[in-house]
């Protein structure tokens, strides 16, 4: 290939002319009045031409890769359609996890969209503006081919139907869509501290490599395919987080302390969001790629570790807190899992406890915590259940005024104690579920005190009536078949009969 | 203190030349398989050149290619007309 044919400009240039060249400074206005939003975070940005662009897409080059990406993405969903791809799926068990994906996390994706819509506006350097502008084109693919995907479920199974609708109301969906809303009404360098480098760059490991990897692992085509090829956009998304981060960091030393402050508070929000992707892996895949503890000892601790000594000589250290969320790490899943067994009356999804084996691979992966704490509560439960006296939780839970999960995590150090914090503000108190929740409420209560939190809503009767059936109603459920009992569902009573029809044939 | 750059990608026909070319080029790279994906680290620095993936592929490959079977990457990234390198300034 020695005679190849060379483009008349190399890379870099053909990207410099894409940002820099379609760039200019405004004369019949100022530009702080045109770019309102990109100082008053207090971020000192002295060069805006110190702004690197990692990644040099320009735009025929993206709608090239991006209309590749489409067509490949199209024909699997088609086929997987066209060949009942859902009666492949390891066990209808599974399904559960994307009806808490499509409901808790594409609308997330579309928020995204939002948000790097927004923001693409907001910056006066071109180079951040034009990523930000890309992102948001990616981010209404992403939400757009996850409907599109996982419609062909909601032809056979519960809890599909409402997905935006029951992310707006549903009281543990609350806890997604109020992490995103926090990160869109901050100022634009806020919000991409929280998405793009705390989300997407140091967390969001945690949920798609795991997740689409599960997918695979149990049968789901349509999942892989469409999580593999929005994730093909994670790698620009996740460069664009670290970019902004070295940015704030180069351009004044007076943005290190407010760097590190959104560090801290995003990076805990994220671990507390993550929680639902943790439960997920240790209880809903029937077929387990790896454990929530392993993902994170791979994804925060080595690759985050890695990180971190990365931007110490910025003077950054490792988010506040990382310790306790390392310690979570074995045991969050199971307290989350604890919580929807309860509550899975009121949950757009199934919950049961796990099989035998099941259990003792939970035994495997968590031999400090699992066999002492959790195993015996779930052997409990199931004897319960099977003398007909499946527990249900009919007591609303207390939520978190920041991360809006119901208050049953315990402390970390003492797992049989569940960690309260409060604040005092204007002669209110609020309550927090740990130091993390607590420190964000204490810096801007403020902020906080605006949280919409479902049980409060519910109890000032501003979510369709006093019962927990006109609540339900509300939400858009269909009572009988999208709550409730993984056993004796209308989801589990089709699944086996497939599998009987399979055994015959 | 842990360097470890990395970079995930898919486990297809489209990714696996470029596999290839990275353990050529990175000899000290480790790769672990996972279902649908192969996670590949290094320590502190990793290459994808074009140069490889060509020889390998027997086509001209644009190094952009990459991003249709990229999943996921660990490191600052520099993306050049002929290669891809991932590495951490420690
Ligand atoms: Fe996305
Ligand atoms: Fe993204
Ligand atoms: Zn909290």
């Amino acid at each position: 290939m020695a005679e190849k044919r060379k483009k008349k400009l190399g890379i870099k240039q053909r990207y410099s002319m894409l940002t820099r060249g379609l760039g200019w400074d405004t004369t019949y206005q100022p530009m702080d009045k045109v770019f309102p939003y990109d100082n008053y975070e207090g971020i000192i940005i002295h060069d805006w031409e110190g702004w690197e662009d990692p990644f040099r897409l320009t735009m025929d080059a993206y709608w090239k890769f991006q209309s590749e990406k489409e067509k490949k993405l199209y024909a699997v969903i088609d086929s997987f359609a066209q060949n009942n791809g859902h009666l492949g799926i390891t066990d209808a068990r599974y399904v559960n996890a994307i009806k808490l994906f499509l409901t808790g996390v594409s609308p997330l994706e579309y928020q995204a969209a939002r948000g790097f819509t927004h923001v693409g506006r907001q910056f006066r350097g071109v180079g951040p503006r034009v990523a930000c502008q890309m992102q948001a084109i990616d981010e209404l693919r992403h939400v757009q081919t996850q409907i599109h995907s996982m419609s062909h479920y909601n032809k056979f199974f519960d809890g599909l139907h409402s997905a935006p609708h029951m992310h707006d109301r549903v009281w543990y969906l609350s806890v997604p869509k109020s992490f995103f809303d926090d990160a869109r009404t901050a100022g634009p360098f806020e919000f991409l501290t929280s998405i793009s480098f705390a989300f997407e760059y140091v967390l969001t490991n945690l949920l798609f490599v795991p997740f689409m990897s599960g997918a695979a692992f149990n049968g789901d085509m349509a999942t892989v395919t469409f999580g593999f090829s929005a994730q093909s956009d994670e790698a620009r998304h996740m460069t664009l987080g670290l970019e902004v981060i070295k940015f704030m960091l180069e351009q004044d030393e007076r943005n290190i302390p407010i760097v590190q402050r959104w560090m801290d508070k995003w990076f805990w929000r994220g671990t507390r969001m993550l929680t639902l992707v943790g439960m997920m892996m240790d209880y809903m895949l029937p077929k387990r790629v790896m454990s929530w503890r392993e993902a994170w000892d791979i994804y925060f601790t080595e690759a985050g570790g890695a990180l971190f000594a990365d931007l110490a000589r910025y003077g950054i250290k490792p988010p506040k807190y990382a310790d306790i969320a390392t310690k979570e790490a074995e045991h969050i899943s199971h307290q989350a899992w604890n919580i929807f067994y309860n509550y899975t009356h009121a949950a757009a999804f199934h919950t049961w406890i796990p099989e035998k084996e099941e259990l003792d691979w939970l035994s495997e992966k968590y031999p400090d915590t699992f066999d002492k704490y959790y195993r015996p509560r779930l052997e409990y439960l199931d004897k319960e259940e099977k003398a007909g006296r499946r527990f249900y939780n009919d007591i609303l839970p207390m939520l978190c005024q920041v991360c809006q999960i119901p208050m049953g995590f315990t402390d970390m150090d003492d797992p049989t104690t569940i960690s309260f914090h409060s604040s005092e503000y204007q002669g209110n108190k609020y309550h927090t579920c740990s130091h993390g929740c607590k420190d964000i409420f204490d810096y801007e209560p403020e902020k906080y005190v605006q949280a919409w939190l479902p049980v409060h809503q519910i109890y000032q009767g501003n979510c369709g009536g006093a019962e927990v059936p006109d609540v339900l109603k509300w939400y858009n459920f269909n009572l009988g078949a999208d709550n409730m009992e993984y056993q004796g569902s209308p989801d589990q009573k089709l699944w086996d009969e497939w599998q009987a029809h399979r055994k015959k044939a | 203190m842990s360097r470890i750059v990395s970079i995930t990608l898919q486990n297809n026909d489209d990714a696996r030349p470029i596999i290839e070319a990275i353990e050529k080029d990175n000899p000290d790279a480790t790769v672990n398989l996972y279902p649908a994906m192969v996670k590949i680290d290094c320590d502190g620095r990793l290459i994808v050149k074009q140069e490889t993936v060509e020889g390998l592929l027997g086509r001209e490959w644009d190094v952009q290619e990459l991003h249709l079977s990229i999943v996921s990457i660990a490191g600052n990234v520099d993306e050049e007309d002929d290669y891809f390198e991932l590495s951490w300034n420690i």
